[in-house]
């Protein structure tokens, strides 16, 4: 390093190199993603937004929302399980003495503890899971079994993490093309409150959107949230109350002869996270939805 | 090697040169330096009392938080990082500043852009892109303003009288490529009509994040620690194999590292990050040799002076910077995306690296230009033990907490509601250090203000003196 040009090239080719390795190939790479198919379905995902919806994630930005909620569901792994739907001619009891006669099997042999916990306590209630493995080969050994006695069972995709399992947030990992219309995308960094990817499934009431935006603390208490106050307007009531004023408990409430109607923001803003929806499986996420346990 | 032995005639030429680029510079950062603790502070209150001006929507906390973190960046790291190059490049050339008017349009034309974009979010205009929130008429004053500050670095490099290169150079140089690189790349394509598709928009802030945050305070600051602990410390460099070993490594290393482990992009991206951030070990360690055998030993007694800025600010690198890389091991990230450890990590790089490595250089600098002491220097000492108090009071919290956190988080039958109540233990301590912290740069702007007062007043009264005693005028110091 005895000249300047030296410096200049040693720092052009060290940046170029991460330029193009972090910018340009990204961009090459998703830059011309398109509409990806629904798992064994033929819907397009993801749904363009409604007008509305749209004009929320700019109320969205413009609050820093993302400042304290993440739009992202992480994956640890996933594991597939294997639910028993239907017994069939065989009674609880002596269904479960089959399941412990299966214990000798080679590939099993990990999984007693887990399936004995499993059928504990267990008096015949259905669908009941069985057993939850990474090992293709174990679950379909299971299936099999249960078939070859006349036992209906289903084997279900289940995404594994925290973020899934023990926060209930999501039902699969977030994905490149989960974010294909958001302008700008919002995933955020710090998770002050709760991740928001499916609050459209978890909350979608706009109603419950709304009370919680306006006074947080009246419908979760825990909350930190603060309040959004100012996205609401709060006026005398007319002839006749507003349909959309919020039914507030009265600690909240703004006083007698007075309502609290949402702003078109607010409207736009609950649109927008009502829309927030990661629940159908793909290609790069498969799981199997819920419903099909019946 | 020796940078303590290039004392030379052309001395007080080359400190007046100075004097004005870098009371501009400085005045507007400590000034976003104080306005950004502020921000910070209201955004902390609202932890523990969410109802806290949430009335009024331009201080909601998610319009807040973003402008603290910018203004302490963008305001004071930036502006007053450029500033002490400006000084750094002049005394390695031995020369007078080249071209010292242009600095000063572009230390104005900083500050308004900070002003332009710190009013842009907290009115909702921010882009939405993490530490690029700044909305697009701010980004250009702000890219202009550095273009002019380089140019007149870049000239004052080239006409240099010294022709040796110092280790401070290399860092400080490539850091003066660096900005313009990324910002430009940044902005053009996150702040402009035509947005990338989708998940590249992350994937682009990260990277320019992880390389300003990452790269270009480590530049700049250490940079700057190379040039005053050999100085202070009277003697040379330890060891410029291990510098430019270490300058190398992180600029081909560190440059990868900013991809979240849990991103939802292809795997290879986090993959290429994870790789960056082992790597980059190799460069914190062998800065961290470079500067302890640079200081072990020397006799200078440091009692909150500029020695001790610089060293704490030198040691806070090395042990943030590792936290900041062990965040992209796969193992930890699990645990610690998401929760305050990140913040913590962040505040720290801006606030006990790069904030004490400036102060420090301010305190060292601005007697030297303005031709004057400090007009108190008890206040400078304070400053440093409340900030370095304040610093870590701030910020050690903030890592325990995030631990404790994710740890929360992992288990199913603890609610998120209680986790995160956890976490707000940590949050009343860490707000306490943060007001220590406000504190301490208040002593910072007593000190640089009252000094530009005593010098405006000292050249009105000049001006006054020539006014009234023409005879004498010669005599006169301007």
């Amino acid at each position: 390093m005895k000249t300047g040009i030296s410096i200049f090239i040693a720092a052009f080719v060290a940046l170029g190199a991460s330029w193009c390795g972090l910018v340009l190939a990204p961009s090459l790479q998703l830059g011309g993603a398109k509409e990806t198919v629904v798992l064994q379905s033929a819907d397009h995902w993801p749904q363009q937004r409604t007008g509305d919806a749209t004009l929320g994630l700019q109320v969205y930005r413009a609050s820093g929302c993302a400042a304290c909620h993440t739009e992202q569901i992480r994956q640890t792994g996933v594991a597939t399980e294997v639910t028993v739907t239907g017994l069939g001619a065989h009674q609880p009891d002596d269904f479960g003495a089959f399941v412990k006669s299966l214990f000798i099997l080679p590939t099993l042999v990990e999984y007693t503890n887990a399936i004995a916990a499993s059928l504990q306590g267990w008096h015949g209630e259905l669908p009941r899971t069985l057993l939850t493995s990474a090992n293709q080969q174990v679950v379909s050994e299971m299936a099999n079994r249960l078939k070859a006695i006349g036992v209906k069972s289903e084997t279900r995709i289940v995404p594994q993490g925290d973020d899934i399992i023990a926060r209930g947030w999501g039902y699969r990992q977030s994905v490149a093309a989960d974010y294909l219309y958001d302008q700008p995308v919002q995933l955020g960094g710090l998770r002050a409150g709760p991740d928001l990817s499916n609050i459209g499934v978890r909350m979608p009431d706009a109603n419950w959107q709304w009370q919680h935006l306006y006074a947080p603390k009246s419908v979760v208490k825990t909350s930190t949230m603060p309040s959004f106050k100012f996205l609401f307007e709060v006026r005398p009531v007319g002839h006749v109350p507003s349909p959309d004023a919020l039914k507030l408990a009265a600690d909240f409430a703004p006083g007698p002869g007075l309502e609290v109607v949402p702003k078109p923001e607010a409207r736009q803003l609950a649109a927008y996270l009502l829309s927030l929806k990661a629940n159908v499986p793909l290609y790069e996420a498969p799981f199997t939805p819920v419903t099909a346990v019946k | 090697m020796n940078q303590t032995a290039n004392k030379s005639d052309c001395s007080g030429e080359l400190e007046a040169s100075l004097r004005v680029p870098l009371l501009a510079l400085f005045g507007g950062a400590v000034i976003w330096l104080v306005v950004g603790l502020v921000l910070g502070l209201i955004a902390a209150i609202k932890f523990h009392a969410p109802e806290f001006l949430s009335a009024c929507p331009l201080l909601t906390y998610g319009r807040v938080a973003p402008a603290a973190n910018d203004a302490v960046l963008y305001g004071f790291c930036l502006p007053a990082g450029l500033g002490v190059m400006l000084w750094i490049f002049a005394r390695l050339s031995q020369r007078p500043l080249a071209l010292p008017v242009v600095p000063v349009v572009a230390a104005h034309l900083w500050h308004l852009g900070v002003l332009v974009g710190l009013g842009g979010i907290l009115a909702g205009e921010s882009t939405g892109h993490l530490w690029l929130e700044f909305p697009r008429a701010a980004a250009v004053l702000i890219f202009a303003a550095f273009l002019l500050v380089a140019l007149s670095a870049a000239a004052t490099f080239g006409w240099r009288r010294e022709r040796n290169l110092y280790p401070s150079h290399w860092f400080l140089f490539a850091a003066l490529l660096w900005f313009p690189w990324i910002y430009s790349t940044a902005n053009l394509l996150l702040v402009s009509h035509t947005l990338p598709r989708g998940v590249v928009q992350p994937v682009i802030g990260w990277w320019f994040a992880n390389n300003l945050i990452f790269v270009w305070l480590a530049l700049m600051g250490i940079g700057t620690a190379f040039y005053f602990l050999p100085k202070i410390a009277g003697r040379s460099l330890a060891s410029s194999g291990y510098a430019l070993f270490g300058f190398l490594t992180l600029i081909f290393f560190g440059t990868w590292c900013g991809i979240p482990q849990s991103a939802p992009v292809p795997a290879w991206l986090p993959a290429a990050s994870a790789l960056g951030a082992l790597l980059s070990v190799i460069p914190l360690l062998a800065l961290a040799l470079v500067a302890k055998k640079t200081v072990s030993g020397a006799n200078v007694a440091c009692l909150g002076g500029p020695f001790c800025f610089i060293k704490f600010g030198v040691l806070s690198f090395v042990l943030s910077g590792v936290l900041y890389v062990s965040q992209f091991c796969p193992r930890y990230s699990l645990i610690l995306d998401f929760t305050w450890f990140g913040f913590g990590v962040t505040q720290w790089q801006l606030l006990g690296f790069a904030g004490m490595i400036l102060m420090g250089a301010i305190y060292e600098i601005l007697p030297k230009v303005m031709g004057q002491p400090l007009p108190f220097p008890k206040l400078a000492r304070w400053n440093f033990f409340f900030f370095a108090g304040g610093v870590l009071l701030f910020v050690i919290p903030l890592l325990i907490g995030g631990v404790e956190q994710g740890m929360q988080w992992h288990d199913a039958r603890v609610p998120f509601a209680d986790a995160s109540a956890v976490a707000l233990k940590f949050l009343r301590v860490s707000t306490t250090g943060q007001l220590l912290v406000l504190l301490g740069s208040l002593c910072l702007l007593l000190n640089v203000f009252v000094m530009t007062i005593q010098w405006k007043l000292g050249l009105v009264k000049s001006v006054l003196a020539y006014l009234t005693s023409p005879l004498a005028a010669s005599e006169v110091k301007p």
